[in-house]
């Protein structure tokens, strides 16, 4: 009898129900949202790639491998933008919902397990980095920033480098009591891979010690598929690697989803 | 529908509930009555699914509440220490979420609230946001939205603290409704007004626990007198007075800090006793023994400190 009311409980709708959840919350919030989206791309391609594009453009572009420096910043950005929007989503909207509204409890006394919790956070964090990735990619575009049509498939790429953070990120911001840790976060962890890993220059720029740190980073892998595909140089065995690698931060982080969410939401 | 024993939980070196059985049966309102850290709310969790017991057995609706959870919760209606309404959203929005996390359909949902809201008296704040509403009005919300899966059971963690006086009368009054249409309620609660007016059965809790189980009358009548006087004196002569009153016929004396209780059949008889020694209290009153004096009786402790 146990056994057969377990049967009928099917774990993928439950996290659906949570998604609902984020999708109704979004709703008061969803236009703001657009326009900076629109806005940053808008922002960082204007100063970055056509203002200082053009200064480092007349100095020669052979080791930006010969293209613009608008066109080689344009997928490290977009690869940046799944990072910044994945840290944006991971850490205070997780932590208000444990802490400050405690939606997550509410939801933890329905049927939904802390790990539906988890997974209804997460598929809105996957449609959050979609939608700013694929508006990335439409206003780069527009701008001339991108060579090929594979960049097509720089998107998913965008958003699995998005979800290599989102998942780790979020599995920790739920352990967390105090919302100090998040600026942390943002200071010496964002910051720093935002600027040394291959969004702005190419980390062949970088003394050769400190290169290493930049690969382990997954927003170089990111920044890298992104802009081989943007280019239309990319190589399967390249992409693999890179995929697997973002693939492997990302799994890493759904298993220790798994660990800390029942942790802090069955005390 | 309930079964507890020897059921325990511990936060690390810390034993917040320390071996306790309680069975509860369906239509029943049964009350965990102790003061703070009691180890009430700890129990609730347990009875929610959302806090696995550290011993004992507990099994709820005839299922296991760390196997079985979905399935048990589904059929339960939680009203939690702390309101975790969605303060930006409506409070028909906060129904809906509420509803479809049950996997309820739309149409459902939206025939409920009506009800449910109607039943709470806030049908006319409906298209409003939550946040500005009064605490009672968020408390009642909270207590429409537990009721949206038409749960068989009804578990209230303190359903009142921290309300006004009107505002608690006001969501008594719609438990009572609740018990009346044979809803079955669980309820924490630190004061004893609100375990009397609500409770057919209860449990004084102390320590983890459980220190006396019966029905109101019962645990007064086994634990108390029928009436009680109270009196305050001049704190200089509070000490005095107490050895004084030693004199006086009574069947138990409690000195509090800033009163002396005497637990006695007839409390004019005592206050006429009390002046008859030329101890003249700055005020006296005589009432009917409440659980505050059960709890006093078991425990030492007031309940509320």
């Amino acid at each position: 009898m146990a056994a057969a009311t377990r049967a009928a409980v099917p774990s993928r709708s439950f996290a659906v129900r949570q998604f609902r959840f984020w999708l109704t919350d979004y709703r008061r919030t969803w236009r703001g949202s657009i326009y900076s989206s629109l806005l940053s791309p808008l922002l960082f391609l204007g100063a970055m790639g056509l203002g200082l594009g053009k200064l480092v453009d007349a100095h020669g572009t052979a080791s930006l491998g010969g293209v613009s420096y608008l066109v080689f910043l344009a997928p490290g950005l977009l690869a940046a933008t799944g990072m910044q929007t994945a840290v944006g989503e991971c850490t205070y909207p997780v932590f208000a919902s444990v802490k400050w509204t405690k939606t997550y409890q509410a939801a933890s006394a329905s049927p939904l397990r802390p790990a539906d919790v988890f997974h209804g956070h997460l598929l809105f964090v996957l449609m959050r980095l979609t939608m700013n990735c694929g508006i990335f990619i439409a206003v780069a575009s527009v701008l001339g920033a991108v060579r090929s049509v594979w960049i097509v498939a720089a998107l998913p790429v965008a958003v699995l480098t998005g979800l290599a953070f989102a998942t780790p990120i979020e599995a920790w911001s739920v352990t967390r009591t105090k919302d100090t840790s998040f600026a942390v976060i943002y200071r010496f962890g964002m910051i720093p891979m935002f600027l040394f890993s291959g969004v702005f220059f190419p980390i062949t720029q970088l003394p050769a010690w400190f290169r290493p740190l930049a690969y382990l980073t997954p927003l170089w892998h990111g920044a890298a598929l992104c802009r081989a595909l943007s280019l239309g140089v990319a190589t399967l065995g390249g992409a693999l690697v890179h995929v697997g690698y973002l693939v492997l931060w990302a799994a890493a982080g759904v298993a220790a989803g798994h660990m800390t969410y029942p942790r802090r939401l069955y005390v | 529908m309930i079964r507890a024993r020897g059921l325990v939980k511990r936060f690390g070196s810390f034993t917040a509930v320390d071996g306790i059985d309680f069975d509860l049966s369906r239509g029943e309102a049964f009350g965990f009555l102790g003061p703070n850290g009691a180890g009430k709310s700890s129990t609730m969790r347990m009875i929610g699914c959302v806090s696995p017991p550290s011993g004992g057995e507990l099994s709820i609706l005839g299922l296991d509440p760390v196997a079985d959870g979905p399935a048990i919760r589904a059929r339960l209606g939680v009203v939690p220490q702390e309101d975790t309404l969605d303060l930006e959203l409506t409070v028909r929005e906060n129904l809906m979420i509420y509803g479809r996390y049950f996997g309820l359909p739309r149409e459902v949902i939206r025939e409920r609230s009506t009800r449910l809201l109607e039943f709470v008296q806030l049908s006319d704040r409906s298209a409003d946001q939550v946040e500005p509403l009064s605490g009672g009005m968020k408390r009642r919300l909270t207590i429409a939205r537990s009721l949206i899966n038409e749960p068989e059971i009804l578990l209230l963690d303190e359903p009142t603290t921290g309300l006004d006086p009107q505002a608690r009368h006001a969501v008594w009054d719609r438990l009572f409704r609740l018990k009346q249409q044979g809803v079955t309620l669980v309820l924490t609660t630190h004061y004893m007004d609100e375990a009397e007016q609500l409770c057919d059965r209860l449990v004084v809790m102390d320590r983890g626990k459980i220190a006396a189980e019966g029905s109101p009358r019962e645990l007064i009548g086994r634990y108390s007198t029928p009436e009680v006087l109270e009196m305050r004196f001049d704190p200089a002569e509070h000490q005095v007075a107490a050895e004084k009153l030693t004199g006086v016929p009574a069947e138990r004396t409690e000195v509090l800090a800033d009163r002396i209780l005497l637990y006695v059949t007839d409390g004019d008889v005592a206050l006429a006793a009390v002046r008859a020694l030329e101890v003249e209290p700055l005020t006296s009153l005589v009432r009917r023994s409440t659980l505050e004096d059960v709890f006093l009786r078991l425990t030492g402790r007031r309940l509320e400190d």
